[in-house]
């Protein structure tokens, strides 16, 4: 038994690097098929993955399940969009915030405004606990959604465009390869960032409210002030990603914060398995090459991909032992 | 006389038109080990919620070392050195043995915003937490998921866990519950081995541990308590044998 657990251990340590060694392989080899068009389909896939891992602090490894993480994605990707805006048409924003199309300002910003956001509805959210907080949440992003919606100055439903991404030194944001290594090198620093994170006391608690609010209460650990943090690194994440994705897409819109774009980003950690650390880079590469060949084939494509994701939802166990449907 | 480490006096809680807790006065000194026992529903998993925090009481006053606990949450009471198991273990299923009674070392070293080193590989977290581990004989199972132990194991643990915290109160709801007679007399010797090191408020059915442990018992029934005193002076009350212990002792 201890010859098979040092053989896993060994694979699971390796994997990882095998992994990001392919992720950085990524250009050459669609350069070697000869289909340099896959290489945005990595690079939504990268993007996604890593708005799937910042929901997976909460679903997979806090047990939260967050139904409106789509918010902070799409507030990402609009401080990126109305610093844009703002620093093309030359104005102030609120009169004193100047706009930019600086990566290096533009990234940290989106992550800023999605975590501050993070802070007050999850400060509020996180007052309630299961189906609740399911609710109020999906509840929050909605109001999010509809204020940009109503955001006629920014485009509302018509969404914003961007007529160049953001620039930085030595990093050319039209050149495919470049803005696909900046998502997957932002993916990679995140997740390692979670792995090391959860292996914390910090993230030890996270782990264990998730197993047993009540016991952690036992230990004299008010739990609230954690799942908080969590709520925030999550928002800062999911903000990251959109951040990304404004400068992958040159658009943003309010569809980027539409619930079912928050029910992508569960299915994506569902699917890939609650709580593992790279899961959410394997749902996102399933569902978004799925998504993309199945309705390639037909229009009607979502009738294959319901069945699939309701097998997926049946078999899944790490689903069921995450969330302790069973308990 | 010292005054004692948990006192209530006069406390009632109410749901409804029940009254699950009467007018209940009790203390708890310190090296002590007090007994709470009475029929089913007599309102003792109750008191322990009220103890806890986890219930509010509706009037009555509670101290534990001289520090009022009514205003203080379920967290604040457990950081003042009341540790508690629970009758259906509450433990973490997915994690290891050790890692359950790391935690509470780690709970028990403030507050955990820790963000980079790794908890598991921690020699803070994980020397106490062997020790407590030793002290009820678990060990061997250390690397053991919880998920996969035997009940009485999960026990033992739930002990383990409790200990680990450094409490100066032990509340102890039921651990012999579910338990064999070969595991109930382990868990009493284990028990009584801590006796001079902690305080307990033990919550048992199983009168023979009960009257192997006590220092002091008192008998709930219906929310209030008829009689309080030695094991032998409850042995000998008429009103106990009347109320609950007839059955058992005869």
């Amino acid at each position: 038994m201890s010859e098979t657990l040092t053989h896993s251990r060994a694979r699971q340590m390796a994997l990882p690097w095998l992994g990001m060694l392919l992720l950085f392989a990524v250009p050459f080899i669609v350069q070697g098929l000869g289909i340099p068009s896959l290489l945005g389909l990595a690079t939504r896939i990268a993007i996604a993955a890593l708005a799937a891992a910042s929901l997976n602090v909460l679903l997979g490894y806090g047990g939260l399940v967050s139904f409106g993480h789509a918010a902070y994605y799409g507030l990402g990707a609009y401080t990126v969009g109305i610093l844009n805006a703002q620093f093309v048409s030359g104005d102030l924003l609120f009169g004193i915030i100047p706009g930019t199309n600086q990566l290096w300002f533009t990234l940290p910003a989106a992550m800023l405004v999605s975590g501050l956001v993070a802070v007050c509805l999850g400060a509020l959210c996180l007052r309630t606990s299961g189906v609740q907080f399911i609710m109020i949440t999906l509840a929050f992003a909605q109001m999010i959604y509809f204020l940009f919606i109503s955001l006629k100055a920014y485009g509302g439903d018509d969404g914003l465009l961007m007529r160049r991404p953001n620039i930085a030194p030595f990093i050319n944001l039209h050149n495919s390869a470049h803005m696909y290594y900046l998502a997957v090198v932002c993916l990679i620093a995140y997740v390692l960032f979670c792995g090391r994170l959860m292996r914390s006391r910090f993230g030890r608690v996270i782990a264990g409210q998730r197993q047993s609010e009540r016991r952690m209460v036992a230990l004299g650990i008010q739990t609230y002030p954690y799942k908080l943090l969590a709520f925030v690194l999550a928002g800062m994440g999911a903000g990251l990603a959109g951040a990304l994705t404004a400068n992958y897409a040159h658009f943003v819109s309010p569809d980027l914060m539409h619930w079912t774009q928050s029910g992508d980003l569960l299915i994506m950690v569902v699917i890939g398995g609650a709580g593992r650390l790279w899961g959410p880079l394997l749902g996102a590469a399933v569902l978004i090459v799925l998504e993309t060949m199945l309705s390639g084939w037909t229009q009607y494509w979502q009738i294959i991909m319901g069945p699939i994701l309701v097998l997926v939802a049946l078999y899944s166990p790490q689903l069921h032992r995450r969330l302790d449907l069973s308990a | 006389m010292t005054a004692p480490l948990l006192q209530l006096r006069n406390i009632t809680k109410r749901f409804g038109g029940m009254v699950a807790t009467n007018d209940l006065s009790l203390d708890v000194h310190a090296g002590e080990v007090h007994a709470l026992i009475g029929p089913n529903g007599a309102g003792k998993t109750t008191l322990i919620c009220q103890i806890m925090g986890e219930l509010r009481s509706n009037s009555g006053s509670m101290t534990f070392d001289g520090v009022n606990l009514q205003p203080l949450s379920p967290p604040r009471r457990a950081r003042l050195g009341i540790g508690r198991t629970f009758q259906i273990t509450q433990l973490l299923g997915e994690d290891t043995v050790l890692d359950n009674v790391a935690m509470a070392v780690q709970a028990g070293l403030g507050h955990s915003f820790h963000f980079w080193r790794d908890a598991r590989k921690n020699a803070a977290l994980l020397t106490p937490a062997r020790a407590a581990l030793e002290a009820v004989g678990l060990l061997p199972r250390a690397a053991m998921r919880v998920a996969d132990l035997a009940h009485g194991e999960r026990k033992q643990l739930e002990l383990a866990v409790a200990l680990a915290l450094k409490p100066r109160l032990l509340v102890l709801d039921e651990p012999m519950a579910g338990l064999g007679p070969a595991e109930s007399e382990a868990m009493t010797q284990i028990l009584a081995g801590l006796k001079s090191q902690v305080a307990m408020l033990l919550v048992e059915h199983d009168m023979d541990a009960v009257f192997a442990l006590a220092d002091r018992i008192t008998v709930l029934v219906y929310g209030a308590a008829i009689a309080s005193g030695t094991p032998q002076q409850i042995r000998q009350d008429p009103r106990v044998l009347a109320a609950y212990l007839s059955e058992e002792m005869v």
